[in-house]
């Protein structure tokens, strides 16, 4: 079945798009919420497990103080009021990725509510208010056997490691962002990087959405310009990186914008998102919503966070993430524009750690910016995972800015480390690139003026425009390796 | 985020548990009741409800309800990681165990 969609902004010229984000993360505490059993990642499966995360009968639960602790910065790092007494729910769901057949999370009494983050896109800031952040624990993984696509879809059975099941995970929850028009997909993506980069800060997670460390649920809906009544939610699952946050938005606005042109109604579900095409397709109908019966948990005693605790976190917060990049962006001499572009681009750290390795702001900013961010895109990968080094960044930078590669055989150097051809100055030697000598790019002026003799004339007139034509000329005969700067020089001077 | 909860009881009175009611309660804990079972289960648990409700008439209104047993709370433990089962022994129970993992029969409903 296709799914028929409308462009983007035609959509968004007729809906205005209401947003929610529904974001996990896996605090990096040493231990899991309500045992001593370790976090770490990547370990052989349930070796990481114990009669408590396991459910086995007679266990029972004690908190890890420093997940609590963790949830009361992410609150307050995010504005919000602190509960002076709240307690841990059960959640009763049959599913084998818990295997006490529930989970222990927070129902109507989390630990922080009414936060917000702000977020600046184009130029134009957006507040998205934080509805709630609470506590839960993480899931085991599944593996799903004998279907054709690893999914639960036709497999015939499962096989389950329990050493995430108990990882203190805390969920954070925007309330309806309004308000975002066409920069719906943006403003998304923005909030998901500016929380990555507060949690970061923070230190209470490693945020590595590849390894699933910060997970995003993505809830869209339409509703038609100029309306009050909130349009039917579709909430797309587990969209695990930056990029597909943004994606998943835009699909989403496409798809419903479709469906309500052609008076069809949007059904309220979960939908699956797919990393490889950036479509969503649905999964459970929201409408034979579980009843997961909810109730407090009687093996775990209340939280009350004591003010004197809530205070002296407060007064161990980082400085918010905006306030570190002003400062970044004045000492290397970024506007705000380069700074919000660097930001939502997700390059912001990686243009640091190249001007740390030696490049100057410019030239990394131009980098990242300017190249590999599209480099990354055309490759379908996060910049961040482009197999290419900041050190190597700032290598090639280097090598340009000493005049020893023109930019054109620097991204050409470029491309060949990211294919996996070697570091950059083997990559140089193998393949012979250097900047072309004065007595070869005389030739190539040369003859490039020979081979346009009226456009020779204009110059010979005093006509500089007409120089471009030939400094391309020279460009292509000497296969990107001449020095634009002197070519032009050359040229103005050969054709007089 | 919450999905859906019965409605908290009203203060006071217990609540009014149906047939229906004590046959959904069964069918989301998947305990197979016959009608028979229904009809001898439905009235009994309705008469625990009943005397458990008899704690309300005694309680005074400067008495806080509670949800746990203790008066604690607070209760914490250090962020110290302890030693782990093997997974030898975490998976001595298991029906099935394959590549060193629980073996599950096939999973019909979605992943929460």
């Amino acid at each position: 079945m296709t799914t028929t969609l409308g462009a983007y902004d035609d959509v968004l010229d007729r809906y205005a798009p209401v947003l929610g984000l529904e974001t996990h993360v896996e605090l990096g505490t040493a231990t899991k919420l309500f045992c001593g059993c370790s976090t770490a990642f990547g370990a052989p499966p349930n070796t990481q497990v114990c009669p408590t995360c396991l459910g086995l009968p007679g266990s029972l639960p004690v908190t890890n103080e420093a997940a609590i602790e963790f949830t009361v910065k992410i609150g307050l790092a995010l504005h919000c009021e602190i509960a002076t007494w709240c307690r841990f729910a059960r959640k009763n769901y049959f599913y084998p990725d818990m295997p006490k057949d529930y989970q222990v999370s927070q129902y109507d009494e989390p630990l922080c509510t009414d936060g917000y983050l702000d977020v600046v896109v184009g130029g134009e800031a957006f507040r998205v208010e934080i509805e709630r952040v609470h506590l839960e624990e993480d899931t085991g993984k599944s593996l799903h056997v004998g279907g054709a696509t690893g999914r639960i879809h036709g497999a015939t059975h499962s096989l389950v490691d329990y050493n995430r099941a108990g990882i203190p995970l805390v969920e954070i929850v925007t309330r309806p962002v309004q308000g975002t028009g066409h920069k719906a997909a943006e403003v998304a993506r923005a909030y998901v990087t500016e929380l990555r980069d507060v949690l970061r800060d923070l230190g209470v997670s490693d945020v590595r959405m590849e390894q699933g460390s910060l997970r995003c649920d993505v809830n869209l809906s339409l509703m038609p310009a100029g309306a009050t009544q909130l349009g039917t939610r579709t909430e797309t699952k587990n969209v695990n990186s930056l990029r597909s946050v943004e994606r998943a938005v835009r699909h989403e606005v496409e798809r419903q914008g479709a469906r309500l042109d052609a008076g069809e109604r949007v059904v309220q579900e979960t939908r699956h998102f797919h990393e490889d095409s950036g479509t969503t397709s649905p999964g459970r109908s929201k409408e034979e919503a579980q009843d997961y019966r909810y109730f407090p948990e009687p093996d775990l005693v209340p939280l009350a966070p004591a003010r004197e605790l809530v205070e002296g976190l407060r007064a161990t917060l980082p400085e918010p993430p905006s306030v570190r990049r002003a400062a970044f962006a004045e000492v290397n001499g970024f506007t705000a524009i380069d700074l919000e572009q660097m930001v939502n681009a997700g390059v912001l750290d990686l243009v640091g750690e190249t001007i740390a390795a030696g490049a100057s702001p410019t030239k990394s900013k131009g980098w990242w910016l300017g190249y590999l961010v599209g480099r990354a895109n055309e490759l379908d990968v996060e910049v961040s995972e482009l197999a290419i080094t900041v050190a190597q960044v700032a290598r090639i930078s280097e090598l340009e800015d000493s005049g020893e590669l023109t930019n054109k055989l620097a991204r050409q150097v470029a491309d060949a480390v990211i294919a996996g051809e070697g570091d950059v100055d083997a990559v140089i030697e193998s393949h012979g690139w250097k900047v072309a000598g004065e007595d070869e790019l005389i030739v190539a002026v040369d003859a490039a003026l020979a081979a346009q003799p009226d456009i020779a004339a204009k110059i010979r007139d005093g006509n500089q425009g007409a120089v471009g034509p030939i400094v391309g000329a020279v460009m292509k005969a000497t296969g990107g390796a001449a020095d634009a700067t002197r070519a032009r020089e050359l040229i103005l001077e050969r054709a007089s | 985020m919450p999905d859906t909860n019965p409605a908290p009881v009203a203060d006071g009175g217990p609540p009014a548990l149906t047939r229906d009611d004590v046959a959904r309660l069964a069918h989301l804990a998947r305990i197979d009741l016959s009608d028979a079972e229904l009809d001898h289960l439905a009235p009994q648990l309705a008469v625990i409800l009943e005397s458990v409700a008899e704690v309300s008439q005694v309680a005074a209104d400067d008495i806080p309800p509670s949800s746990h047993a203790l008066a604690m709370q607070n209760v914490f433990r250090a962020d110290e990681v302890r030693s782990c089962l093997t997974p030898q022994e975490a998976l001595a129970g298991a029906p099935q165990v394959d590549q060193q993992r629980f073996s599950v029969p096939r999973i019909l409903g979605e992943e929460q």
